[in-house]
């Protein structure tokens, strides 16, 4: 591993058009958020991909383990009584 | 959980086409081979600019220019988007590059050939990106979820490489009979390398069982090559121009085009670091990383210094 001070790494995330949720769209290495924010210009957007950028130092994300997938996930597996379809209803009652 | 119930368990997500994510246990060799092919693959974007940049400044016209310059960028871009899948695999960036210039880790040898006319500049697109794009297609679907999420993006992009490539041929093959003769020549030049940019024939491949079983390759590289040729014959042969093998023809009964024997001493002679630019490509990339240092430092101290100067006001 190098030992020189490295720029950090950070997390990009593109608001394709208005109206849409921002989306990661990769990450990259850049000194500080400004940069970070004309370098996912360069790299992410050359071709109308975006409106809107985010980027947030990778470091500063935390993630769920896979490994506690099934602890977290699995319990909503079996609560099908959360979904619409669950209930029959007769069908006189036209929508609902 | 045993390491060997662990390799089940991972063998099956891949088999059931379940995309493995950097965080999602491993076998050490899967990380290792992704390692080294991402790598090199980030490699041969970054040096692929260098024959082609050669170019920039005798462009034809400014619209020619404005297109190659586009095209070299997507190639940074294309660089960057597999450095960073490389990342997520657990090394620095600064590792893999250190590899690169110190030569244990490869490129693809087609950047190792020289461009010596405008023609190159087509035949490049046309051909060589046209071998990376049939190479690249499946790796979208590559198990690893990384490097599938760059390759999307990359082959979007690269289409317009290859098509731009081609209409420079179409504009030198239909021009004076000088230009006519640089397109032939630039296909003369690269259609071999291009043919081997598929690696060696399936009974000498290394590492392809291996890698077709963790589906990080999806077709054998003869397939591959194969459905490159019968592609790019028709393409040739439209714009009037000729296949340099004496042996090539079409088979009416398979629908393919049987081409002759590639010369392997030349492709691993190229790859053994002999060809005609390999010590240019990496002087070149070695020079640019030193000679870019003080920037990076500068960058950084910049930053710090912002940094310092923020946190001050917000104190007082």
């Amino acid at each position: 591993m190098s030992t020189k001070k490295n720029w950090p790494l950070w997390e990009v995330f593109i608001r394709s058009k208005a109206g849409l949720a921002h989306r990661h769209a990769g990450s990259l290495h850049a000194a500080d958020a400004e940069m970070a924010l004309e370098m996912a210009r360069d790299v992410y957007t050359r071709r109308n991909e975006g409106v809107s950028i985010w980027v947030v130092e990778s470091n500063h994300i935390t993630a769920s383990d896979p490994e506690d997938k099934e602890a977290l996930f699995e319990p909503s597996g079996d609560k099908i009584y959360r979904h619409p379809t669950f209930y029959d209803l007769p069908d006189e009652v036209k929508h609902m | 959980m045993a390491e060997k119930d662990l390799e089940k368990i991972f063998q099956q997500k891949v088999d059931d086409e379940i995309k493995i994510e950097p965080k999602d246990w491993m076998p050490e060799d899967y990380r290792k081979t992704l390692i080294r092919q991402i790598s090199q693959h980030a490699h041969s974007e970054v040096v692929g600019m260098l024959p082609e940049a050669n170019w920039i400044t005798r462009a034809p016209s400014l619209q020619r220019k404005l297109i190659l310059l586009a095209k070299i960028q997507d190639e940074a871009g294309h660089g960057l988007y597999l450095y960073s899948a490389t990342e997520t695999l657990g090394v620095e960036r600064d590792d893999t590059i250190e590899d690169l210039h110190s030569g244990k880790a490869k490129y693809s040898s087609i950047f190792n050939y020289p461009t010596l006319t405008w023609a190159d500049i087509g035949a490049i697109g046309w051909l060589v990106d046209g071998a990376a794009i049939m190479n690249q297609v499946p790796l979208c679907r590559c198990s690893y979820g990384p490097y599938s999420r760059a390759m999307i993006r990359v082959c979007k992009e690269e289409s317009f490489h290859q098509r731009q490539g081609y209409s420079i041929m179409l504009a030198m093959a239909n021009g004076t009979p000088e230009q006519k003769r640089m397109a032939q020549d630039a296909i003369n030049r690269w259609w071999w390398p291009a043919l081997m940019m598929f690696g060696p024939n399936d009974a000498d491949s290394a590492h392809s069982a291996q890698s077709m079983k963790w589906k990080i390759k999806r077709f054998s590289n003869d397939e591959l090559r194969q459905r490159f040729v019968d592609m790019t014959v028709p393409q040739c042969h439209l714009l009037g121009c000729e296949v340099p093998d004496a042996d090539l023809k079409f088979n009416e009964d398979t629908g393919h085009w049987e081409f002759g024997e590639i010369n392997w001493d030349e492709f691993w002679n190229v790859v053994k670091g002999n060809g005609r630019c390999n010590r240019e490509r990496i002087r070149d990339r070695r020079n640019a990383y030193k000679e870019g240092e003080w920037v990076r430092e500068a960058a950084m101290a910049y930053a710090e210094k912002k940094r310092k100067r923020k946190e001050a006001t917000q104190a007082a």
